[in-house]
């Protein structure tokens, strides 16, 4: 039933179906999601995939459910996610919050939309970037990827869920309509070059008692217990101790919210993903991701050849910020240009690391920037 | 030993279960559910209290022999405080 | 015998947390009734207690989770039940229990709960009846009696509760039983049952909350609820009663029913597996 799951070869798919792809081709063994445009073609390419090969489909009742059954899944040893859009995520936010505290992996997929509210449901968006990073009550850290390309769909779902199990995180796929319903080329390769990062597993303790949330390594991350393996373990969403236990003291607190955030903040090497164009002598710098990143790259090398020494930064991750790269490039470029569609949330991160406004390109969401939208600011810039 | 207007023929092969009470004393909170519902009065609160304050409950003067073993006690009691072992020797009569 | 003995042990001590007795719960509450039973059933269920899970969510019934010693899922409100339907689904050896309160259950989370009843998940509910949100200091919730009181309802609830037992029937649950906490036997027979049972099962136990019920409605402590209920209630054979008859008033000497309500055999939720050539 396995030899199913990697579809190993070339295809012509879209973007959904591409991500759903990945995720099976990462070992996803259970998928709870609720019908959203634009993505419910995950949904559905999943719900005919996964009985295939011996997965778990469920289509639960609303996005919450789905968010509470993707935890429960992980916890019981599943790769698990689900996928939906900016209204569902805003519904997911409490138990992202849940993940975070009981350090429960899990992908959570979100094609984004024109919003807020009901807002353009089959039109491109990219204005979840502060959401994915801020929704959910609480101090916390996420970790959320930008796909461009139907294959980068694939290969970054197959990352996000190695980030979610290495780190015990949640991570968001920040993917947009354009991405997800594009067909383009996608190349699935072999079983044995996919790299899986595997959960850590606990060592027997000294005292013969599991402690869920207990950490020994440098990197912060406990090893992950999972129920059914007799490690009798409690996981709480309340404040707790290394045993699991619930523990109201202020003391306890502090120390494990920093550490759930020196999680990530402290792994960001092996988190943050870039990709740069002409980047080396340039004193323009568009910043852009997803789709936009698209019209971008046209504009930048079309600049180019009208000799404008412009480049283009591409986030490949969105979150953590790549705030190194920022501070040199703010140093470095003389105009930083952020094109994206939302009215400038990613601009407030680079505007924040650089100490200097940056030009925007900003949309609300419908239509995919235009390339020469971008060329002309860049053309201004250069005068 | 038990009285009967008439005594059964069997009466050496019944034999009535006999229990000792055992209380975890800092566990119980007073509430005293396991006094009211035994159905042969075994126990009273007493004016004992323990380390959180809670008068907790004792054997009624009298009482002694009249626990069954019925385990009602060790059923109903919330706070896993109250309960009933066999006592070694069952006895009848 | 002599008098009472004292003990450091309690012979359930293996399979709850000891090291967290005594719990935080009020005196007279019942939750500890209902924690106690299902403990005992876990032992006697013959399967190993590594087998056994509990999701809770919040509320002092869902505290029930942090002191039991199996692996057990403190969760969020409401959201118990499709958690562990995730976990059911992801490991189907698992003995997958939910025990949570009225308010957890049926306010925010009655989505999950009726549909969870739909699809027949394999999946145990024990919900604690204590008719208030106990943990927050005693507001009205979905099963709180007309006229009853409340923080948040001072002139008495203008609210209908809800009759869980036909709403889980209705939903389509497999079994759906209603008991007290001086049912103590039969809760812990039919919490046994409902492990047997495929399908969805629920069982709804009202318990006393003294200080966030009992308080507001002229009801002095636990013990004088626990009597209340030895005093109304009525045991219905074959859950054969009218719907109407299962309403719960405590201002009228009406009858509290009692017993199982529905046992069948609707299919349970399978998983879909494919076998393609």
């Amino acid at each position: 039933m396995d030899d199913r799951r990697v579809l190993t070869g070339k295809h012509f798919m879209n973007g959904d179906e591409a991500c759903a792809e990945g995720a099976l081709a990462a070992g996803c063994s259970f998928f709870g999601g609720y019908p959203i445009t634009p993505s419910t073609e995950i949904a559905e390419h999943l719900a005919r995939r996964m009985p295939e090969i011996g997965a778990v489909f469920i289509q639960m009742e609303d996005e919450l459910a789905s968010m509470a059954a993707i935890l429960g899944a992980s916890a019981a040893g599943s790769r698990s996610m689900t996928a939906t859009s900016g209204p569902g995520l805003s519904l997911m936010l409490e138990n992202l919050g849940l993940a975070v505290m009981l350090e429960i992996p899990c992908v959570v997929v979100d094609v984004q939309r024109g919003s807020p509210s009901t807002g353009l449901p089959t039109m491109p968006g990219q204005s979840d970037v502060m959401q994915a990073r801020w929704g959910s009550h609480g101090d916390y850290e996420i970790v959320a990827y930008s796909p461009w390309s139907v294959q980068e769909m694939f290969d970054l779902t197959i990352l996000a869920f190695n980030v979610a199990d290495r780190y015990r995180t949640p991570v968001v796929m920040l993917c947009d309509e354009v991405v997800g319903h594009m067909i383009e080329r996608l190349e699935i390769p072999p079983r044995d070059q996919i790299e899986i990062w595997n959960r850590k597993k606990p060592k027997k303790s000294n005292n013969g008692r599991y402690d869920p949330f207990k950490v020994l390594d440098p990197d912060l991350v406990p090893p992950m217990m999972h129920a059914g393996e007799d490690y009798r373990v409690h996981f709480t969403g309340l404040t707790h101790d290394e045993h699991g236990y619930p523990d109201m003291s202020a003391e306890t607190h502090h120390e494990l919210v920093t550490r759930l955030v020196n999680k990530i903040n402290h792994n960001t090497e092996q988190l943050i993903r870039t990709e740069s164009y002409w980047l080396d002598d340039a004193e323009i710098v568009v910043v852009a991701y997803g789709c936009t990143a698209r019209s971008a790259q046209r504009a930048v090398r079309e600049a180019r050849e009208e000799g404008i020494p412009a480049g283009l930064l591409r986030l490949i991750s969105i979150w953590p910020f790549p705030e190194n790269l920022f501070q040199e490039l703010g140093v470095k470029a003389e105009t930083i240009i952020a094109a994206e569609m939302n009215l400038g949330q990613i601009s407030r991160e680079i505007q924040r690391v650089i100490g200097r406004p940056v030009q925007g390109i900003y949309h609300a969401g419908g239509e995919m920037i235009p390339p020469d939208t971008i060329l002309e600011a860049i053309r201004e810039a250069a005068q | 030993m038990r009285v009967y207007d008439r005594t059964p023929l069997d009466i050496s092969e019944i034999l009535i279960p006999r229990g000792q009470v055992y209380l975890i004393p800092d566990r119980c909170k007073g509430c005293e559910v396991c006094v009211h519902f035994c159905p042969q009065d075994v126990l009273t609160i007493s004016d004992e209290r323990n380390a959180k304050g809670y008068r907790i409950p004792m054997v009624t003067n009298g009482q002694a022999h009249e626990c069954v073993n019925c385990e009602f006690c060790t059923l109903v009691c919330p706070e896993f405080a109250i309960f009933t072992l066999p006592l070694e020797n069952s006895q009848d009569g | 015998m002599i008098g009472v003995k004292s003990a450091e042990r309690h012979p359930l001590d293996a399979i709850i947390r000891a090291d967290r007795m005594p719990h935080i719960w009020c005196p007279g509450c019942g939750i500890g009734i209902v924690m106690r039973c299902y403990a005992q059933a876990i032992l006697d269920s013959g399967l190993p207690a590594d087998q056994h899970v509990v999701v809770s969510g919040i509320g002092c019934s869902g505290r029930v989770a942090g002191y039991m010693n199996i692996d057990s899922y403190h969760t969020t409100h409401g959201r118990a039940i499709p958690f562990a339907v995730g976990i059911k689904l992801a490991k189907p050896e698992l003995m997958t229990t939910v025990f949570s309160g009225d308010g957890d259950l049926a306010a925010i989370g009655g989505n999950h709960l009726i549909h969870a009843a739909r699809r027949n998940v394999d999946v145990n509910v024990i919900c604690v009846n204590n008719f208030n949100y106990g943990m927050t200091g005693g507001q009205v919730g979905p099963t709180t009696p007309r006229g009853a009181r409340g923080t948040t309802a001072p002139y008495g609830n203008p609210e209908l509760p809800f009759n869980l037992p036909y709403l889980l029937a209705a939903a389509g649950a497999n079994f759906v039983a209603r008991w007290t906490t001086i049912h103590v036997r039969q809760i812990r027979d039919d919490i046994l049952y409902a492990f047997t049972r495929p399908g969805f099962t629920f069982i709804e136990v009202l318990a006393p909350c003294p200080v966030g019920f009992g308080k507001s409605n002229n009801i002095d402590d636990g013990l004088e609820e626990m009597e209340l209920y030895r005093q109304r209630c009525v045991l219905v054979q074959d859950g054969d009663v009218n719907q109407d008859d299962l309403n719960i008033d405590l201002r009228e000497e009406t009858p509290i029913y009692i017993g199982r309500f529905a046992d069948r055999d609707r299919p349970p939720y399978e998983a879909i597996r494919v076998v393609t050539s």
